[in-house]
């Protein structure tokens, strides 16, 4: 797949010294960590924590104050914007939190697989449309569902759309908001099954951002948590969660409802 | 009758100079969409005012003016805008495409190949390709900078899921110089392998939207289209039924409430020429009778 020109021994992604204010408050502070090829982590934290701050400032959203950002040893915060947005549709992936942020709702769910197929350069209706397919199948969509539009699709059916229209360029690096965000507990189980499918499959490097504790503990090899903005915990998933060391970390693992 | 109260074609001089300012950067900029400071003009938004004001820029008392409403010197846009430079310039008008040296058209290329010096004046109501896909404005300009083009490709991909084939025929998306996408106004498709290679100045005008673009002579100008749907300019599969001509763009017209139709040259001119000249169609007074 993706995998074969990315080197294993250095990280994919290396965030130093992030920081991002929102005037004299502080969006996230000083937030530094490394992401290696194939690594999912995780960013949990109460609302206003900061979480979506740092996911915006790392997919180039929105700009950061300091730091750096090194993705394959380039700094995507000096790089031009040109360089940037061909990387976010290359090798770059986002899924938004809501579906109707990460699809274009009046666009057929084939021409919304195809559209990053067409960014790059795919001229062949025939060839799009086969790729398009095959992926509407990988997300469990049925084929037939090819010319529907997103609206005529259920909350969870336009999340996996949403998941299949980025992941179509094979991406190295996903950004995910809150994927399972809105959806009832029977159908995220469905989706978090299929994003880790899909991520050991193609190798992916994630970086996701939730406060449920159960999908980080599903999907994440290591977590980070953050509170007013700064990471005041950072370890591997099973550790931070089992024999969490911050006393913030210990209300948030306590907060969860054991069923 | 003549208007002295009013300066040469209208315009003040200097918004005549502001709007050749913006003429000249779209030349020099093949595709891409200059704004300018469009004037209010004595006729409604949507009956050319881009357009006039482009012409009312261009024109010298030398010039002779034809104006295209439809591929038709006749019909109301055509007659009114002629006559309005008749009175505030002066000009002298004519019907035959070969005679003038600034044309206006609205929706039309006259068949007719145009020649270096030449001047043809297209009235534009939206001049943003990517507008219906892509409503901000900050953001088309942003995707015309990086060349981000995928969309217009998706709107296509669109068309042949639902239809089978590219629907889209008129207001054809091209692609100038493979760098700008531009909307060539909305002329049938028909008429868009014209746009390329052409020796006339090709000039756009958005009153409303006040964007100016211009295709300096011989420009390379690509319709898009996919590899196993390429583009076809197709028009009515009939000869004019007037002057016989199987080559031009027709337009269909309905005679009564019993279906009957006839189709004849879209560019009347065109034909007019032709019949002059002994050709004869379907309904001409000696021809084979229907």
């Amino acid at each position: 797949m993706t995998m074969h020109d990315v080197s294993l021994d250095q990280p994919l992604f290396r965030v130093e010294g992030l920081t991002k204010r929102y005037g004299k408050r502080i969006g996230c502070a000083d937030v530094s960590f490394d992401l290696w090829p194939g690594e999912v982590l995780g960013i949990v934290g109460e609302s206003g924590s900061g979480k979506s701050t740092l996911l915006g400032c790392l997919a180039g959203h929105m700009q950061a104050d300091e730091g750096k950002i090194l993705y394959r040893g380039r700094n995507t915060l000096t790089m031009p914007e040109p360089e940037r947005r061909v990387l976010s549709r290359t090798e770059w992936a986002f899924v938004h939190q809501n579906p109707r942020d990460g699809l274009r709702m009046g666009v057929s769910a084939g021409g919304n697989v195809g559209e990053r197929l067409m960014a790059i350069g795919a001229r062949n209706y025939g060839d799009i449309r086969e790729t398009a397919a095959d992926w509407l199948g990988r997300v469990e969509i049925a084929g037939e569902r090819i010319d529907d539009r997103p609206r005529q699709f259920s909350g969870g059916m336009q999340q996996r759309l949403q998941i299949a229209r980025n992941l179509v360029t094979s991406p190295r690096l996903v950004f995910m908001d809150e994927p399972t965000g809105g959806l009832d507990v029977s159908v995220q189980a469905r989706l978090l099954d299929l994003l880790r499918g899909l991520v050991r499959d193609m190798g992916l490097s994630v970086i996701i951002v939730t406060h449920d504790l159960a999908v980080a503990r599903l999907l994440a090899d290591r977590l980070m948590v953050m509170k007013d903005g700064h990471v005041i915990e950072h370890g591997l998933t099973d550790q931070v969660l089992d024999d969490p060391q911050a006393a913030y970390t210990q209300l948030l693992v306590s907060s969860v409802l054991q069923v | 009758m003549t208007d002295q109260a009013y300066n040469f074609a209208y315009l003040d001089e200097a918004t005549k100079r502001m709007i050749r300012r913006a003429l000249l950067k779209g030349l020099a900029i093949p595709g891409y969409q200059v704004p300018f400071a469009s004037r209010e003009m004595p006729m409604p938004y949507g009956w050319g005012t881009g357009g006039v004001q482009v012409t009312a820029a261009c024109l010298t008392p030398e010039d002779t003016l034809k104006v295209i409403d439809q591929g038709a010197d006749d019909t109301t846009n055509a007659v009114s805008i002629r006559k309005f430079f008749e009175r505030t310039a002066q000009v002298q008008t004519s019907e035959t495409t070969a005679e003038a040296t600034v044309i206006q058209t609205r929706h039309r290329i006259p068949e007719v190949a145009l020649t270096e010096g030449q001047i043809l004046v297209y009235q534009v109501p939206i001049p943003e390709p990517l507008r219906f896909l892509e409503p901000r404005e900050s953001e088309t300009r942003r995707m015309h900078a990086l060349e981000e083009y995928g969309l217009m490709h998706v709107k296509l991909y669109e068309d042949i899921a639902r239809h089978g084939a590219i629907a889209t025929s008129y207001a054809y998306p091209v692609k100038v110089e493979g760098r700008y996408v531009m909307d060539p106004s909305p002329i049938p498709k028909f008429d868009n392998p014209k746009l390329g290679g052409n020796a006339a100045i090709q000039l756009f005008g958005a009153g409303r939207e006040q964007r100016i673009y211009a295709l300096p002579p011989y420009t390379d100008v690509v319709s898009l289209d996919f590899e196993d749907h390429p583009f076809d300019p197709s028009k009515a599969d009939h000869a004019c039924d007037l002057c016989g001509s199987e080559v031009s763009y027709l337009d269909e017209v309905i005679t009564d409430d019993k279906g009957s139709r006839i189709f004849v040259c879209s560019d009347t001119s065109y034909c007019t020429t032709r019949q002059d000249e002994g050709h004869t169609g379907r309904l001409s007074p000696e021809g084979e009778a229907a």
